[in-house]
């Protein structure tokens, strides 16, 4: 779980058009218990990219050649929905995604990206749908992220800013680890934590 | 005079430790409730090399992997040796676990308020994403990943981006047959499985007040499904009542003290909503998804809606991808679908108040599908049969279980067979939630009953009481 910094990337993104794409389709629960390590690629997407005998499905666009390996996945509404298992942030980056382009994510998905060093690009409707008819239309093109800039930039001047809250874009750019910069407040915190114990409930 | 604020407001205002340099908040965290799931976390901690800042604001239930049959047997090798591993990771840190064969043992949403750990105005956290069930006490309470949860462990606090505030108002009376469950699902049909997306959610109107604690958990559970990390209620007499001499809620002069606490956490009047929405609840029946998102949800009344009908493009593709997984036909009247199998249990109902609900449907009449109670705490069970409501379950065929998450994710080995089709009391019915290729209609407890007795998804209201 050590955090990779993101600055800029420049990769193959791949369309996925359906909405409410959850969290359980991309890791299955039964995957849960397995360690972090070599061959956690495996579990991402599963159900969708393997059939019961374990034969890769030729219809799920991440078996499709020209996705094979993309970077960048465009996805439609709530992304990442549902389950709080940052498992699926983990399957993401096992499979080489390092940005998910989408209108709208799954809150606790959102959070866990960030902490993870995956970076959620929330653009507006109508940009991901151009996003997703422009890939579905060339297989195999590439998207540039530029976080520090906050910019999706593809083929010819297709250009589009994106926002982000400033603590989550200054530690995806520093590859921060939370524990290391909130321990730098401990008197703070054991300031407020005597001041809490000795009102209990508010008086 | 202070300007009016909202319940939501009042209760981050007051753990609010410090803001950051930019614009986020760290937060005091009152109560961790931990899992089977949590190890990720737990290896984090280890790696860094640090220990569990307050293990005694820690609280370990067993829920997710544990099996849910009489004897307790792992499904596998490999989910015995995920409880043995959460065992080991909450005695190494000196944290409090409810294992199998304690009293309160059960789901974490359930046992956390059984016990009286979760209490109204509290910040409550849990790697898990259900945990906005415990808002209904009026606390603040979000589910969290398994970098957060390793934060919380080692620093007792969290970081977090204000989020907008919602509030949904349903108004009115249910009428007969129509519960917690109903309201929940008819609010995301309406407003959508996004309309939470990077709100806080408040509950609030007299539907909302005049539900039970069971019912407000119910609602609360789901906000999750409505987009939303956290949902709360005001808290008032009901919660108050509910909470009252449980194990470790405050007692004697300090239970005074917190009641008045909590008497000033409801949202003032004239504060200020970024969203304001509502929902008549007269006009509500009983509620069952037909598709794969809980947005994909319908009256009983109702037939299979047809996506040549839908009101996108986008939405058409995805009820057309939805019916084809699910095997339904456009037009198909929802009542009169045969299922395969009927599941009560879940943080989402298998209170004490659902084995009820459910139970008084199933008395006298006989399950014609496998069916299984699985109670949301060990505690809710011993109750339930203290009030003989096993041996109505049990006679009309259904199994008993021990309590645990069990199939509403199947983590512990309890799933559907791929193309079976469920009546499910649980909160999810996404595509292979149940177990790959399982089919989920999400309903009420007495709905659950209903389609247990007639082999298929039934309007509740049809079945007279026996
Ligand atoms: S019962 Fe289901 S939703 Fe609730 S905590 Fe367990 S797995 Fe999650």
């Amino acid at each position: 779980m050590a955090m990779q910094p993101f600055t800029a990337l420049d990769a193959v993104a791949a369309p996925m058009p359906t909405p409410n794409i959850d969290t359980d389709q991309i890791l299955p629960a039964r995957f849960l218990k397995k360690p972090l390590g070599p061959g956690y690629d495996k579990y991402g997407f599963a159900d969708l990219r393997f059939d019961a005998a374990g034969n890769e499905k030729p219809d799920f666009v991440l078996n499709n050649p020209p996705y094979r390996g993309a970077g960048i996945i465009v996805a439609a509404r709530n992304f990442a929905t549902g389950s709080s298992r940052e498992a699926a942030v983990y399957a993401l980056l096992a499979l080489g995604v390092r940005c998910v382009i989408a209108p709208s994510f799954g809150d606790i998905f959102y959070s866990n990206s960030t902490k993870n060093g995956l970076l959620p690009v929330i653009l507006p409707e109508e940009a991901v749908n151009r996003l997703l008819a422009l890939l579905a239309g060339k297989p195999g093109t590439k998207l540039a992220v530029d976080l520090a800039a906050q910019t999706v930039t593809g083929p010819g001047d297709l250009a589009f800013r994106f926002e982000i809250d400033a603590s989550r874009k200054m530690r995806l750019l520093e590859g921060l680890d939370d524990i290391q910069l909130t321990l730098k407040y401990r008197p703070e915190i054991e300031a407020f934590e005597r001041a809490y114990a000795a009102a209990p409930f508010g008086a | 005079m202070s300007a009016p604020r909202t319940l939501f407001e009042k209760v981050w205002a007051r753990h609010e430790i410090l803001k950051g340099p930019d614009g986020d908040s760290l937060l005091f965290v009152d109560r961790h409730y931990a899992h089977e799931g949590s190890f990720h976390a737990f290896n984090a901690l280890r790696k860094a090399g640090l220990k569990v800042r307050r293990p005694d604001l820690t609280t370990g239930i067993y829920d997710h992997y544990v099996p849910t049959d009489a004897a307790r047997t792992p499904a596998s090798a490999e989910i015995g040796d995920m409880i043995t591993l959460f065992g080991r990771n909450v005695a190494e840190q000196g944290i409090r676990a409810y294992a199998p064969g304690d009293p309160h043992q059960g789901i974490v949403h359930v046992v956390g308020p059984e016990l009286g750990e979760t209490l109204p105005g509290f910040l409550i956290v849990c790697g898990d994403s259900h945990t906005a069930t415990h808002g209904a006490f009026g606390a603040l309470a979000f589910g969290i990943g398994a970098s957060e949860v390793a934060h919380v462990l080692a620093t007792q606090t969290i970081w977090q981006v204000r989020p907008r505030l919602l509030r949904i108002s349903v108004e009115g009376r249910l009428g007969a047959g129509v519960t917690a469950k109903d309201v929940i699902l008819a609010v995301i049909a309406r407003f959508g499985a996004n309309v939470g997306l990077g709100h806080a959610i408040e509950f609030a109107g007299s539907a909302i007040r005049g539900l039970t604690m069971e019912g407000r958990m119910t609602v609360c559970n789901m906000a999750i499904e409505a987009g939303s990390r956290t949902g709360q209620i005001a808290p008032d007499d009901t919660t108050f009542a509910w909470l009252a001499g449980r194990e470790k809620a405050p007692k004697g002069a300090l239970w005074d003290k917190a009641v008045a606490h909590w008497r000033s956490l409801p949202t003032d009047e004239g504060a200020r909503f970024d969203r304001d929405l509502s929902l008549d609840a007269s006009a509500l029946a009983p509620m069952v998804t037909w598709g794969t998102s809980p947005e994909e949800a319908l009256p009983i009344t109702d037939r299979v809606p047809d996506p040549a009908a839908a009101p996108d493009a986008a939405r058409k593709a995805a009820w057309a991808k939805s019916l084809d997984y699910m095997g339904l036909k456009p037009g198909m009247a929802l009542d009169g679908i045969a299922v395969d199998r009927v599941f009560i249990g879940s943080c989402t109902n298998a209170r004490i108040e659902d084995l009820r609900a459910a139970a008084a449907v199933v008395k006298g009449r006989k399950a014609v599908v496998p069916a299984w109670v699985s109670s949301g705490s060990t505690a809710v069970k011993l109750q339930a049969e203290a009030e003989g409501l096993d041996r109505i379950f049990t006679a009309a065929g259904f199994e008993w279980r021990e309590s645990g998450c069990s199939m509403c994710v199947g983590i512990n080995g309890d799933l559907l067979k791929p193309g079976e089709r469920s009546a499910s009391t649980t909160n999810r019915n996404f595509v292979g939630r149940q177990g790959p290729g399982a089919r989920t209609h999400l309903v009420s407890p007495a709905m659950a009953a209903a389609a247990a007795v007639t082999g298929r998804l039934t309007d509740v209201r049809k079945l007279a009481a026996n």
